[in-house]
């Protein structure tokens, strides 16, 4: 019914940039080329943790190959450059601490040559010690990964409400357990690449590359370089996928073309390949968690006690923000009166760990929704259940001691349509009570190792049903939209109507391909009652449109669409009054805009074309372009007990998994997930299910395939041979619904998607395994060594595998 | 898992390659012959093989360098850049397109065995103005996100409904396991080669 007052949101739209997509003409950075273009090629030193004594480069100097050599002796502003705290060189000087170190960039015009090149540098270094622990990062006697910071913490985020002691006092049963998961690699399908042109005489430097967030590359690119701002232009060229991963990264890689553009005064291309670009770029964190939780024989949660520790690695990057997640929602859609969580990131030498979908929530997810599941089992009742009892409902209060209130909060409504539409309770109690026969994996260990006449007889065999055992599981969060009290919240959107009714628009939040033209298209067209294909979206360029911050944190559609909405009204009104005046009407007269023309609500006869009214409204010099600008409402946040409302609103969704395992293979195979979430409204129907197709699919890779494992700082999954991510065949059937709750701000109430739905499913596949198995995996991901063994394997330099 | 994601023995390609490896690994950037090869007059091209192969229907003479792949020919060479390359490797079907009818990975494949055979790309699809059936489902069920993977999952298709007009939706998954898609748009990629392939039978009838 609520859509009823819509023309096109909510609908189906089919997508702005389909028609470049589909024919291969859309232009990613690396199928852009300049004439008289360089290329960059990286020097590293394969090893972990060294002091750099020197770089010789004696040995190539004089090659024609090689146009020059840009290291950090190059730079003319800022050496070392962050998010948060200014610790990541753009070329190492002092000291290498994680192997995708850079120190140094050849460039030429055969990135061949170059590549050959690269072998005969020679740094001389004095190897560190190694910290790979991240659980070690704080003893007294570990390596200082950044001696200039005096230690190895890069933040603790630490929350205090009531008294956690007394609630365990008051509680029937404590249950203490950790999980942990790893590190993971975006996979973003495109690899970095970014050109730098050297603009003539004094306009400085355009960057045109696969950048998530420009406005923060030329923060980075105009530090390095020493100049304003205002001389930095970066383009966003066509983004093959990025899931928060194109930011640091690519601020760092534009900023070395950069420097070796205006050294050479030619374009600068750096492009990497897979492997490199596993090997440089930063990390999903990985976690340790340890959970305490006392709860009542009635299933009340009385008290929950966190530790975490995030692995943040060589860099500090977003980890301050990241983890500021984890600490606000830690303890998951529940209320707790008692709550003392630590939440602290780490320095290692392992790959740097910054954003990536999700930003700090699967992990503390996956941990706390595999504890309502053991709560549920030890009383005897459903998963379903233990959260009806715990969670949030209108007016209660989070961990941050926030209410939530002026917006529906719909943990419970997400969780009963879940639970309807699979038929939960009962499935999952049916499968709790499979036959408990199991591989006898001792036996099977002890007949290998002693092997006399091996006969095999009929009982030794299982009945496929013995084999594959179905399971159901489930998972539920709640998740604040926008950066909350991470930053300035504001958005700029530019509307520009043209004579013959189209119109330019631009958002100053940058499309990652996940659909953000479309939105905002459909919403201008929406007010205007225009088409969204009479609506033309501009490459987003810093030149055009103001500081949007940058676009993470879901907030694509909720602040970018109301700016959006906010640009368009204000160009409807001006429209309105063109008309009022043209016509005669009182300044009372509502209009109705739609199908492209205009007429007074109370005359639908008396209709103008939309592209007359431009027409005319132009000769008549009224301005049709505008800026909309939307910010959010000021958070406020007490850092030292992490207590405050942190985000200004909240989403929620449930998934339900459906798996069967393979108990002889441990393989285990999602057949169906059903994901429930409350999105505020649906703007962009289309671009909302891929959203969901996208993160359940991202969300099982967590669950059961993907890892980034570490040996001395050096990734063993350097290419997509070894790091598995999901393909057509791995998933059943997903099953989008949505349940479109009230709320004040943004668009329409339109709210968030993109990250909610990956947070969910790794914590509802693994309680779907515990329902088949009937155990507990408390280490992500549960491949097939990890359901058959109990622990993950990884090949060595020797034989056989550890 | 399926077949293309297993480990694979030391490939054809990586063996030609594997030299002058970098810290990681097989690292070698082969198409930087890019920059010498669009310009004649600069790089030593004397083992550059001439070779003739129809590229999108016109015939194309190039010489090729020994190690050049099919890709690099495409997008270095021809400035075909619709094709992408995404894990050079022979591991995710990014770089999809069609030889003598079959789909091939092209930086799996010597530019050099392409000699005297046909290719077919993402940008040799359309006919005039007029998208192909499978470009056109693609973009009404949007088959896609970012649009990374798009030209090999069409390119996939594409051979896919040459064999099999009419795929069940278990031989499309089995049939498109090859392309890795991260966005993980599969379910309406499927979609998309389903309407392709009504559309595509509509159209012959
Ligand atoms: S780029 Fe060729 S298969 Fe991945
Ligand atoms: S659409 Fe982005 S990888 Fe497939």
């Amino acid at each position: 019914m609520k859509k009823s007052k819509f023309n096109i949101v909510g609908k189906p739209v089919i997508r702005q940039d389909g028609l470049e997509k589909v024919t291969g003409q859309a232009k990613f950075a690396d199928d852009i080329n300049y004439p008289n273009q360089l290329y960059g090629v990286m020097v590293r030193v394969p090893v972990a943790h060294a002091k750099i004594r020197s770089i010789d480069y004696s040995a190539i100097e004089n090659h024609p190959a090689l146009t020059t050599i840009c290291d950090a002796n190059d730079i003319p502003g800022a050496k070392k450059v962050g998010p948060i705290k200014q610790d990541q060189p753009i070329f190492c000087y002092q000291k290498i601490v994680t192997p995708g170190d850079v120190v140094a960039m050849l460039v030429g015009e055969s990135e061949e040559e170059l590549l050959r090149l690269r072998e005969l540098v020679n740094v001389e270094y004095e190897p560190l010690p190694v910290l790979t622990d991240p659980r070690k990062a704080l003893e007294p006697d570990a390596p200082l990964i950044h001696p200039e910071l005096g230690s190895n913490l890069v933040i603790h985020h630490p929350l205090r409400k009531g008294d956690v002691e007394k609630g365990f006092a008051e509680s029937d049963y404590i249950l203490e357990q950790t999980y942990t998961t790893p590190f993971i690699e975006h996979a973003y399908i495109e690899p970095e690449a970014v050109i730098a042109i050297p603009r003539e005489g004094n306009k400085g430097v355009h960057i045109v590359g696969s950048i998530q967030n420009p406005y923060t590359t030329r923060k980075v690119v105009a530090a390095v370089l020493g100049w304003p701002l205002a001389k930095v232009r970066i383009q966003q060229a066509e983004l093959g996928g990025s899931f928060g991963g194109k930011d640091d990264i690519m601020n760092i890689l534009s900023a070395r073309a950069a420097v070796a553009a205006l050294k050479t005064g030619r374009p600068v291309k750096i492009r990497y390949r897979r492997e490199e670009s596993i090997q440089e770029s930063y990390k999903r964190h990985a976690y340790y968690m340890h959970y305490k939780v006392g709860f009542t024989r009635e299933g009340k949660i009385k008290a929950m006690k966190i530790d975490i520790i995030a692995d943040g690695g060589a860099y500090s990057s977003m980890t301050p923000f990241v983890t500021w997640r984890t600490v606000v929602q830690a303890t998951g859609p529940y209320e707790i009166e008692n709550v003392w969580t630590d939440v602290r990131g780490v320095y290692t030498n392992n790959p740097y760990a910054g954003a990536m979908r999700g930003f700090g929530s699967p992990q503390p997810i996956f941990a706390q929704e595999s504890i309502m599941d053991e709560i549920a089992v030890q009383l005897g009742m459903t998963p379903d259940e233990i959260r009806r009892i715990n969670g949030f409902r209108s007016g209660s209060i989070t961990a941050t001691g926030q209410k939530l209130e002026k917006h529906d909060v719909n943990v419970l409504t997400v969780l009963e349509t879940a639970v309807r539409e699979t038929d939960f309770a009962r499935r999952w109690r049916e499968n709790q009570q499979q036959t408990k026969k199991r591989l006898d994996l001792a036996a099977l260990e002890e007949a290998a190792a002693n092997p006399g006449p091996f006969i095999l007889h009929k009982e030794d065999f299982l009945e496929p049903e013995e084999v594959l055992r179905k399971g159901i599981g489930l998972a539920v969060s709640f998740r604040g939209t926008s950066l909350g009290a991470e930053g300035v919240d504001a958005v700029a959107a530019y509307l520009s109507l043209q004579q013959d009714g189209s119109a330019y628009l631009l958002s100053g939040l940058a499309e990652n391909g996940q659909g953000m033209r479309t939105t905002y298209s459909i919403i201008a067209a929406e007010v205007l009652g225009l088409r969204p294909e009479d609506i033309y979206y501009l490459d987003l360029d810093t030149g055009y449109v103001g500081d949007s911050g940058p676009t993470v944190a879901s907030r694509a559609t909720l602040m970018g669409g109301g700016a959006t909405k906010v640009a368009a009204e204000t160009l409807r009104q001006r429209l309105e009054k063109v008309l009022r005046r043209h016509w005669n009407l009182p300044e009372t007269t509502n209009f109705v805009f739609a199908d492209r023309t205009v007429y007074p609500e109370n005359q639908p006869d008396r209709k103008i074309a939309f592209a007359e009214l431009c027409n005319l409204a132009y000769w008549e010099g009224v301005n049709l372009a505008t800026i909309g600008w939307y910010s959010g409402p000021k958070v406020h946040w007490d850092e030292s007990v992490g207590q405050g409302p942190a985000y200004f609103t909240y989403v929620y969704g449930c998934q339900v998994a459906e798996v069967t395992v393979n108990l002889s293979t441990g393989e285990v195979y999602v057949e169906r997930v059903v994901a429930v979430h409350d999105p505020g409204t649906v703007i962009n129907l289309l671009g909302a299910q891929g959203q969901v197709y996208g993160g359940v699919t991202q969300g099982a890779g967590y669950g059961l395939w993907e890892e980034i494992s570490v040996d001395q700082g050096f990734i063993r999954e350097l290419n997509f041979d070894q790091y598995l991510i999901p393909t057509s065949k791995d998933i059943g059937e997903i099953v989008p619904i949505f349940v479109e709750g009230e709320e004040r701000y943004g668009a329409w109430g339109a709210k968030s998607l993109g990250e909610p739905t990956l947070e969910l499913t790794a914590a509802a596949i693994a309680n779907a395994v515990r329902n088949a198995t009937g155990r507990r995996f408390h280490h992500l991901p549960l491949n097939l060594e990890e359901i058959l063994l109990g622990r993950k394997l990884y090949p060595t330099s020797k034989r056989g595998s550890v | 898992m399926d077949e293309s994601k297993k480990p694979k023995a030391i490939s054809r390609r990586k063996f030609i390659k594997g030299v002058g490896t970098g810290i990681v690994g097989t690292y070698v950037v082969p198409s930087a012959l890019s920059a010498i090869g669009k310009e004649e007059k600069k790089g030593p091209k004397e083992d550059w093989i001439p070779i003739s192969l129809t590229v999108n229907g016109k015939k194309v003479r190039v010489k090729v360098e020994p190690r050049m792949t099919l890709a690099e020919l495409l997008r270095e060479e021809l400035e075909l850049t619709g094709t992408k390359v995404v894990c050079n490797r022979g591991e995710c079907g990014g770089c999809t397109v069609v030889l003598d009818g079959k789909a091939v990975y092209s930086c799996h494949i010597l530019a050099l065995d392409a000699d005297g055979k046909e290719v077919l790309t993402v940008e040799g699809l359309m006919q005039g103005e007029a998208l192909h059936p499978l470009q056109e489902a693609f973009w009404e069920k949007d088959g896609l996100q970012c649009g990374f993977c798009t030209p090999g999952q069409i390119m996939a298709a594409y051979a896919l409904l040459k064999r099999r007009p009419r795929p069940s939706v278990e031989e499309i998954k089995e049939g498109m396991s090859g392309n890795l898609c991260r966005c993980a748009a599969y379910p309406k990629i499927i979609e998309s080669v389903q309407a392709a392939a009504e559309k595509m039978a509509g159209r012959s009838s």
